[in-house]
C-alpha cells in the first residue's frame, strides 16, 4: 500500500501566531489513519486550536495542512467538515429535542437513520424525542458525537471531549470511541489526561512549547 | 395652516424648563445645569434647522436641494448609529447601506405611487422620520446579532463543524436580532391612538390640520416606520454575516466590548 494512503493529515512547517505570540512553531507531523491518535499537552500548548486547523475552523499563518494529500485550501471548507466531523470540550446541544439536534447535521434522514445514529454511541433511540438540554452530562456529549455522525465522517476530531464528564460516563465515551476507530473511522483526540490517553491511544503525540514531538506507541489496535 | 406659537410664545415656554431645572435644585439632583445647556442646545440645533430648511423649502427652490439634505441626514444618522455602537464591526457602512436601501423602498412607494406628492416639503420630513425611526432598530439588530455570534460561538461553530454554510448556520442568530429589533416597534404601533398621540399628528392637529386627515398622515407614516425598520434590520444582519464570516466559512474573532 502506498504509504500516503494511511496518513491521513499532513502538517509541513504549520505555523499560528496568537496576538504576537508563536503558538504553533513550526509543526511538521504526520497523523497516519486508522486508529486513533490523541494529542496530549499542557493547557495552552495550542493543541485546541491544532484540532481546528484541520478541518478548518482555523488556517495557519503559515506552512501546509494536506488531508490525505490534498491541501486543505484546495478543499471545499463544507465538504471537508462534513468528512472530518468534530466533538467540542464542552456539549454544544441546539435547541429543541435531540431528533432535531440530529436533523442539523442531515435534514433528509430518516427516524431509522438516526435511531442507529444513536446506538452507534450507546444511546437509547427511545431518546430522540426528549429534549437534548434535559440529557445528563454524558449523554449530551455522546448526542453530539451521534450528531456528528449522522454525516458520515471518515474522521472524528475529539477535542477534550471527556473533560467535564465523571468517570464513568468518560469510559463508555472513551469505550465508544474505540468501537468507532474498529469500524475505521480515524480518531484524533486531544486531552491533557495522560490515563485517559494511555487508556485509548494508537499512538500519542506531545505538543510543548509551540512543537509536536510524537512518540507511536506501536502500531494500530487490529 | 395657523402657527399658533409665535417667539413670544416660546418664550413663555422656558417657563417648563425652569419647572425641571428648578425641581432638579429642590432635589438636589445636580442635574439643573445639565437641563439648561441641553434646553439651550436643543432650541439652537432646532433654530439652525429651522433657518436651514426654510432655505432648502422656499418656493422656487430646486428639489435637489433637499434631496442634499436627505443624503446629508443619511450620513449623519450611519455615524450616530456607529458610535452607539461602537463593538459592533463595519456599522457606518452597513447603517449607510441599509437606510440607503429603506429609503429607496419606503420613498419609492410613497412617492412613486404618488400618496404624497413628491417635493421638498413632503421629502425632506418623511426621510428624516424614516431614518430616525429606523436608526434604534438599526443599531438593535447590529449589536444584537454581534453579541450572539460572540456569546454563542461554541454553538455556531458547532453547526459550521457538521458543514452548515455560514449563512445557514447564522439563521438562527439573524431571526433573532431580527426579533428583538422589530418587536419594540411593533409594540408601538399597536398602542398608537391609544396610549400616545404619536408626533406627527400632534403636531398637524396643533398646526391646525383636521384630526381625521392629521390621522391619514400618522398612518402612513407609522407603515413608513414600520417598512424602514424592517428593511434596514435586515440589511444591516444580513450585511453583518457578510462581514463577521470569511468566504470559506469561519466565524471572524469578535472582541468582547471589555477588550476595546
Amino acid at each position: 500500500m502506498d504509504q500516503r494512503q494511511t496518513v491521513a493529515f499532513e502538517l509541513e512547517r504549520v505555523i499560528v501566531l496568537r496576538s504576537g505570540r508563536l503558538l504553533l512553531d513550526e509543526v511538521t507531523a504526520r497523523i497516519p489513519a486508522p486508529g486513533i491518535t490523541v494529542v496530549t499537552g499542557p493547557s495552552g500548548a495550542g493543541k485546541t486550536t491544532l484540532l481546528r486547523l484541520l478541518n478548518r475552523l482555523e488556517v495557519p499563518d503559515g506552512g501546509r495542512v494536506c488531508y490525505h494529500g490534498q491541501p486543505l485550501d484546495e478543499l471545499d471548507p463544507l465538504t471537508l467538515r462534513r468528512r472530518v466531523g468534530m466533538v467540542f470540550q464542552r456539549p454544544t446541544p441546539f435547541p429543541g429535542s435531540v431528533a432535531d439536534n440530529l436533523a442539523v447535521a442531515r435534514p433528509d434522514a430518516g427516524t431509522g437513520e438516526l435511531g442507529t445514529a444513536l446506538e452507534r454511541v450507546a444511546l437509547d433511540p427511545g431518546l430522540l424525542g426528549q429534549e437534548a438540554r434535559t440529557l445528563s452530562g454524558g449523554e449530551l456529549q455522546r448526542m453530539c458525537l451521534a450528531r456528528t455522525l449522522v454525516t458520515g465522517p471518515e474522521t472524528l476530531l475529539l477535542d477534550e471531549p471527556t473533560s467535564a464528564l465523571d468517570d464513568q460516563p468518560k469510559r463508555v465515551f472513551e469505550s465508544t470511541a474505540r468501537d468507532l476507530a474498529a469500524q475505521d473511522i480515524t480518531i484524533i483526540w486531544v486531552t491533557h489526561d495522560t490515563a485517559q490517553a494511555a487508556r485509548v491511544a494508537d499512538r500519542i503525540y506531545q505538543l510543548r512549547h509551540g512543537h509536536l514531538t510524537g512518540t507511536p506507541a506501536g502500531e494500530a489496535r487490529p | 395652516m395657523n402657527t399658533p406659537v409665535g417667539w413670544a410664545g416660546l418664550a413663555v415656554s422656558l417657563l417648563l424648563v425652569a419647572v425641571a431645572a428648578g425641581i432638579s435644585w429642590w432635589q438636589r439632583l445636580g442635574l439643573h445645569r445639565q437641563i439648561l445647556i441641553a434646553a439651550a442646545r436643543a432650541l439652537a440645533q432646532l433654530l439652525l434647522v429651522g433657518v436651514a430648511l426654510t432655505l432648502v423649502l422656499s418656493p422656487g427652490r430646486s428639489i435637489w436641494w433637499s434631496w442634499l439634505w436627505v443624503a446629508a441626514m443619511l450620513g449623519y444618522a450611519s455615524e450616530i448609529a456607529r458610535r452607539r455602537a461602537p463593538d459592533v464591526p463595519h456599522l457606518l457602512t452597513l447603517a449607510l447601506a441599509s437606510f440607503a436601501a429603506a429609503a429607496v423602498v419606503t420613498l419609492g412607494v410613497l412617492f412613486g405611487l404618488h400618496v404624497f406628492p413628491l417635493t421638498g416639503r413632503t421629502l425632506v420630513p418623511i426621510a428624516g422620520m424614516m431614518i430616525g425611526n429606523s436608526m434604534t432598530a438599526t443599531v438593535l439588530a447590529g449589536r444584537r446579532l454581534t453579541d450572539e455570534l460572540r456569546d454563542k460561538r461554541d454553538e455556531v461553530e458547532a453547526r459550521l463543524a457538521l458543514g452548515q454554510p455560514s449563512r445557514q448556520a447564522a439563521a438562527p442568530y439573524v431571526r433573532a436580532a431580527l426579533r428583538a429589533a422589530l418587536t419594540p416597534q411593533i409594540e408601538t404601533t399597536k398602542a398608537t391612538g391609544l396610549v400616545f398621540l404619536p408626533g406627527a399628528m400632534t403636531g398637524l392637529i396643533l398646526a391646525g390640520t383636521a384630526p381625521l386627515q392629521a390621522v391619514l398622515v400618522q398612518a402612513v407614516v407609522m407603515f413608513l416606520v414600520l417598512a424602514a425598520t424592517a428593511t434596514t434590520t435586515v440589511v444591516i444582519a444580513l450585511g453583518l454575516i457578510r462581514r463577521l464570516f470569511t468566504p470559506d466559512h469561519r466565524l471572524v474573532y469578535l472582541p468582547t466590548p471589555a477588550d476595546h
